[in-house]
């Protein structure tokens, strides 16, 4: 990695990405390989809203690397509430650990907290912006099951605020992936996600319903939509419905689909598609943990 | 000089700034801070017949020359405009606005969720595009309005 931080999937090259899921598939075969490199390292969790998978996923990452976490705690019980800067918190934290990782609820709050510190920073999720871990273990799934060559993908959900969305998308751009987005009118992507998309020459086509692309589809990537979207309930309910995948759905797919979702899901996958051989979700969410304890190896790498 | 830019009172010595697009001139003003409240003495030609723009609007700001980081931001909203600094009623300098890459501390992120906007050590920064900009933190891109991002 030639990257100090972590902050948006945009600064993710192919050999990029490429480098941390080979280090993941390494740590995955074998977690005790970066044991040694990273004894007695500590990780700094500054959680500024509450994520507990991502959280989770972060810590056993480091110890599984033979680290530790300093946690900053909840945000009730911080500094935070005190009025302390973000910029004077990481400080902080930085005098106590190797690396940092961020969840923020502003957008751009990462990019401003590595401008503070000198350790490599990760953004776990800067408000509706980036979550780039989040997409190097997406594409970590899709390379196990769908390869990341000639993929055509659907992204379906809220891709409005959905930041997992945008990463994902755009670090797409590096791959030679057909994108097809299946959105309510509202939720569309917005307008700086489409500007990279654009500019990045990627082949992206738009849509409103699921039909029109799902039997075309390698992987389709499932997100949640948000009642709290919609002005009043039977909207929402018209759309939450008509983006529900089950069994039915399913029968229109191509025989290998992958259906993968960011968790937690709601309602939008039914139970019963858990048991299908698409439903790779939850391997998705096993998977946060070798491709984290790659990227913080990577990342320390350069501090050693 | 030809007769048309006679409309607007020549000056002694301050900035000119011709072939900015009609009725951006306004803006102009803002963009640069400029509203009068410091006692400079400022003219503006709207609408004004151009042979380049068909229309366009004439600042011309006494006492006053503009700096490079003034101009840079100009040219996002004035792409076109030509700067003349006068001195002694003789334009001692032409320049053209160029498109910077980036603009700082100018303008302010419109996003209420962007980090620029909470009480943090940042200052804004925002990518030049070929039809707007764009925040460097929260990513926001703004093509329309840009004069109303100008920070007080
Ligand atoms: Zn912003």
């Amino acid at each position: 990695m030639r990257h100090d931080h972590l902050l948006t999937a945009r600064q993710l090259s192919r050999e990029d990405v490429e480098e941390v899921l080979d280090r993941a598939a390494e740590l995955d075969a074998d977690p005790s390989a970066a044991r040694e490199r990273n004894a007695g390292t500590l990780l700094g969790l500054c959680f500024f809203e509450p994520s507990t998978r991502t959280k989770m996923s972060f810590e056993a990452a480091i110890k599984r690397l033979g680290g530790d976490v300093v946690d900053m705690g909840s945000v009730d019980s911080s500094s935070v509430k005190k009025g302390e800067s973000l910029a004077d918190t990481v400080r902080v934290v930085e005098g106590y650990a190797d690396a940092l990782v961020l969840r923020h609820p502003l957008e751009g709050s990462a990019k401003m907290a590595s401008e503070y510190v000198d350790v490599p920073l990760v953004n776990a999720g800067d408000g509706a912006g980036h979550h780039p871990t989040q997409t190097l273990l997406d594409l970590y799934t899709i390379r196990e099951t769908a390869g990341l060559d000639d993929l055509t993908i659907g992204i379906m959900g809220d891709l409005k605020y959905g930041r997992t969305v945008h990463s994902l998308a755009t670090a797409l751009t590096n791959f030679d992936a057909h994108q097809h987005f299946v959105s309510p009118e509202s939720l569309k992507l917005p307008r700086s996600v489409r500007y990279d998309l654009h500019e990045a020459g990627a082949s992206v086509r738009e849509h409103t319903e699921l039909e029109e692309v799902l039997p075309s589809l390698d992987v389709l990537y499932v997100t949640r939509i948000q009642r709290e979207r919609f002005p009043d309930e039977n909207e929402y309910q018209k759309v939450a419905g008509q983006y529900r995948i089950d069994e039915a759905t399913l029968e229109a797919a191509s025989d290998d689909l992958t259906v993968m979702h960011p968790l937690p899901r709601v309602d939008e996958i039914a139970p019963e598609v858990d048991e299908s051989y698409a439903a790779q979700y939850f391997e998705q969410a096993h998977n946060g943990v070798p491709v984290r304890m790659a990227l913080l190896d990577l990342l320390m790498e350069g501090e050693r | 000089m030809t007769e048309k830019e006679l409309r607007v009172s020549k000056i002694s010595s301050g900035t000119v700034i011709d072939h900015v697009r009609a009725g951006q001139a306004l803006n102009v003003l803002a963009i640069l801070g400029i509203d009068g409240s410091g006692g400079e003495e400022i003219s503006i030609g709207m609408n004004v017949p151009s042979d380049a723009l068909a229309r366009k609007d004439v600042v011309k700001v006494e006492g006053r020359e503009l700096s490079q980081d003034e101009l840079d931001v100009l040219s996002i909203i004035a792409p076109d405009a030509t700067v003349n600094i006068v001195r002694d009623y003789d334009v001692a300098e032409k320049h053209r606005v160029e498109r910077p890459g980036r603009v700082t501390g100018v303008l302010e992120c419109p996003n209420r969720n962007c980090i620029t906007t909470a009480d943090e050590p940042v200052e804004t920064a925002f990518e030049v595009l070929s039809d707007g900009v764009r925040c460097e933190y929260c990513d926001t891109i703004v093509r329309e309005d840009l004069a109303d991002l100008i920070a007080d």
